[in-house]
């Protein structure tokens, strides 16, 4: 009983300290991303969902600070996992949370710390983000999120000659979907779907890649881009 | 002798189990006018149809300008032009433009004035561009005429062409087929209810009954009072006859009967003739003349005379 | 023949009722793209419906490449009513008005006559495609702008990038004008065996939808013939908007997924047409002329 005080004060200020870490972490990420006010990406956008054959098109990304995010597929139509693509990397951090260490992880042949998000606002659309950050680099290489609206989507991250902003050459966006359903009559075709086929199209992870080619950067992006 | 300038030998057509016409054999010549009479049902507008190629015999053969009409059909329709019943043409159409598309299909490549010509022939004047179906029967059958005639055929097929005409109708069609024989040349085979029209243009003759060919021979031989035929059945043909050669109604008297005895003669020696066969006591069952082709018609279809080619 | 088939297209485009199928369809057309022009987002919203929960389309999807789809969709299962209207008219048409015993009077063949015929009734059924393909299309494109083209299909979605539609449509058109021959071909069949047009009509229009009903159920008995029925084949215009994926599931641009089912439906249509034609030859010169 005696030894039993000490000893948790030790334990709750190793976790003090660990906290602080990733708190500290988060926080060095945050401010290196933040050297990015705006910027301009073209790049090519990829949907691999199994139920849907979309040829890859060419894109263009704008963001500018704190949150505002918006991609513009040239003269064609994008198809976009409802309310994931709008996260990017800074807004994922731009909320009142909670950060908790939760170890260590390799990731594209990295080693990350691991860092869980908690938001203090238990209103949150945010429920939990975990944060996979090469901390040698301070690079966001994964992130796993998980919203009240729209379920769990992860990112991927690969950086190349813009990793000094912390801008990633390709994102892997993954997420669940539904099974696809049609409504009746729209098709008007003959031949039912054959089984096998919509089985094997069931409970898969849909993916969008966007492979950027090229950012501008802090050049300035208007408001109006963005309505 | 006169070229024939249709040979229609052995002919017959079965529909299904109805035989429509049955072993006819006729033949017209050049430059007639053929009547080809019958009752109706008697199978004349199958016939007249097999010699357009609208219906393919059964059996036989027929022959137009000495070919065989199922070997060279498209070279003898070139000669040939035709009047099936009344006459329908596209109604949505104007006679002009009826008459132009069938001259072209006739083998022609007409010319408008060529076809404004036709259209004036006929009596069509001034009517060249109303749409048919604001036309009556009778001018119908005028621009069925002038389609008929516009390439101008050798031979020219008339079936019963007089129907739906008013009399005025008639004696035109009449005057036609007259102008047709003696202007223009052509040979004319026309079918007809209209005995009476017949009998004023045709130069030979064909009756025929149930697809059977009852007469078949000139229309001079046929109405010429001097060469009245007199069909004679008696009791007794045989004797009868034997007497008759022994008088002087032996000269009269045609070769080959079957059911009766038959006289060539002028028919006002009619009643010395039968005066004669009772004096001889003749039993006299029947002495049957033909006075006009109605009486010819109505005796050799409606009996059981049949009387045999002359 | 030629002269035949001048005099055959003649003869059609002079009669109103062949204004009637040219009325119809532009009609149908413009009251489908008006409604569209006029409350297509709603159209839009319902057959993304089953997709809206998942994802979000940027882009402009009612586009007129979209509409002459949809528009398609619905006019080649009505067209095919009144193509008969004409081809099952043909010869029946002719003996009805009294001229077929004129026109066989005349020095052509028979067979010359019949191949004019079919002819003339093909080149209609060739204008009334290229009607629908500017009202449909031309028309569509002009009010909807373009884009890519979504569809969906039963079993998945193809998006198709706007750069490689219009040839899609040009091979789409070309094999729906080999649909349509076919039941000009049956109407036209058809058109031989009475005198008067309103059977043959009615027969045509019986079959394709006979056929049509033993083609989409899913009975197995129907499955045996089903390869073999026209009806079948029909519709596999559509096989014009599918592509093929690469083994990264990558979409190739400028393909299509089943070629060889083309090719299948055209042979199996072409086959179709020809014994259809030839059958009707066939009767037709042993046929006696008694209209």
């Amino acid at each position: 009983m005696k030894l039993l005080f000490p000893f948790l004060v030790f334990i709750f200020s190793l976790n003090t300290v660990q906290a602080q870490d990733a708190a500290t972490l988060v926080s060095k990420l945050k401010e290196k991303l933040q050297k990015v006010h705006d910027y301009e990406a073209t790049g090519i956008l990829k949907t691999d969902v199994a139920f849907i054959k979309s040829p890859a098109g060419k894109i263009i990304v704008y963001y500018k600070n704190p949150d505002k995010f918006t991609l513009k597929r040239q003269g064609g139509i994008s198809i976009l996992p409802k309310g994931g693509m709008n996260v990017n990397m800074a807004s994922m951090m731009s909320f009142d949370y909670l950060a908790i260490d939760a170890g260590e992880a390799i990731v594209n042949g990295v080693n990350t710390r691991v860092i869980k998000l908690l938001p203090n606002d238990e209103k949150s659309e945010l429920i939990l983000s975990t944060l996979y950050i090469d901390p040698v680099n301070m690079l966001l290489q994964k992130a796993i999120t998980t919203t009240r609206s729209n379920g769990t989507y992860e990112m991927l991250m690969s950086y190349g000659k813009y990793a000094a902003y912390g801008l990633p050459d390709k994102v892997v966006f993954s997420f669940n979907t539904k099974d696809y359903k049609i409504p009746k009559g729209v098709t008007l075709e003959f031949n039912d779907a054959n089984k096998a086929d919509m089985e094997k199209m069931k409970n898969k992870k849909g993916k969008v890649e966007i492979s950027y080619s090229s950012y501008i950067i802090n050049k300035g992006v208007p408001d109006s881009i963005f309505k | 002798m006169t070229e024939e300038i249709i040979q229609v030998r052995n002919v017959s057509k079965f529909f299904k189990n109805v035989k429509a016409v049955d072993d006819l054999s006729f033949s017209v010549q050049k430059g007639d006018v053929y009547g080809f009479l019958g009752q109706n049902g008697a199978g004349k507008s199958t016939m007249i149809r097999m010699l357009l190629t609208l219906v393919k015999p059964t059996n036989g053969s027929i022959k137009i300008f000495g070919n065989e009409l199922s070997a060279y059909r498209i070279d003898i329709l070139k000669r040939v032009g035709a009047i099936i019943e009344k006459p329908d043409v596209y109604k949505y159409l104007s006679a002009y433009q009826n008459l132009a598309l069938f001259a072209k299909l006739s083998g022609i490549n007409p010319t408008r004035s060529l076809l404004m010509d036709e259209l004036k022939r006929v009596g069509l004047t001034g009517r060249e561009h109303d749409k048919v179906k604001t036309f009556s029967q009778g001018m119908k059958q005028r621009l069925g005429i002038a389609i008929a005639l516009v390439h101008e055929p050798d031979i020219i097929i008339l079936d019963e062409p007089t129907n739906g005409l008013d009399p005025q109708g008639i004696a035109d069609m009449r005057n036609l087929i007259l102008h047709l024989r003696h202007e223009r040349k052509k040979t004319v085979l026309v079918s007809s209810h209209l005995l009476t029209e017949i009998e004023q243009v045709a130069t030979r003759i064909l009756i025929i009954d149930k697809g059977k060919k009852l007469v078949e021979g000139e229309a001079a031989t046929l109405f010429d009072p001097a060469k009245t035929i007199i069909a004679i059945k008696t009791e007794d043909n045989e004797d009868t006859l034997l007497k008759m050669r022994e008088s002087q109604w032996g000269q009269y008297v045609q070769p080959g009967y079957e059911n009766s005895l038959k006289l060539k003669m002028h028919k006002k020696l009619l009643p010395s003739l039968h005066q004669w066969l009772v004096e001889n006591g003749v039993e006299i069952i029947s002495i049957i003349p033909r006075h006009s082709l109605e009486d010819l018609f109505l005796q050799v279809t409606s009996g059981k005379n049949y009387v045999e080619t002359i | 023949m030629w002269k035949l088939f001048n005099i055959e297209v003649y003869k059609i485009f002079r009669r109103p009722r062949t204004y009637i199928a040219f009325a119809a369809i532009t009609a149908l057309i413009v009251i489908i793209q008006l409604g569209l022009y006029v409350d297509g987002d709603s159209y839009v919203d319902f057959l993304m419906s089953g997709l809206k929960d998942s994802f979000d389309f940027q882009g402009k999807i009612l586009n007129g490449y979209l509409v002459c789809y949809i528009l398609l969709q619905l006019l080649l299962v009505h067209v095919p009513l009144l193509i008969a209207l004409v081809s099952a008219d043909m010869i029946s048409g002719e003996a009805n008005m009294g001229t077929l015993r004129l026109l066989i009077t005349k020095p052509v063949s028979k067979t010359s006559f019949m191949l004019g015929k079919f002819l003339a009734a093909s080149f209609y059924t060739l204008l009334l495609l290229i009607w629908i393909a500017f009202l449909a299309l031309a028309v569509s494109t002009w009010l909807f702008g373009t884009g890519d083209l979504i569809i969906q299909k039963n079993a998945y979605v193809v998006q198709m990038s706007q750069d490689d539609v219009f040839w899609r449509y040009a091979g789409a058109f070309a094999f729906a004008f080999l649909a349509m021959l076919a039941v000009t071909a049956l109407g036209f069949f058809l058109s031989v065996f009475s005198e008067n047009s309103i059977g043959p009509i009615v027969a045509t229009i019986s079959i394709i939808i006979f056929f049509t009903i033993m083609s989409t159920m899913s009975i197995p008995l129907f499955q045996h013939i089903q390869p073999y029925l026209f009806t079948s084949h029909m519709v596999n215009w559509k096989e014009f908007f599918d592509e093929k994926l690469d083994a990264s599931d990558n979409v190739i641009k400028g393909s299509i997924q089943n070629v060889e089912q083309l090719y299948n439906s055209a042979i199996v249509l072409g086959v179709y047409i020809v014994v259809f034609v030839s059958g009707a030859i066939i009767i037709f010169k042993r046929k006696d002329i008694l209209s």
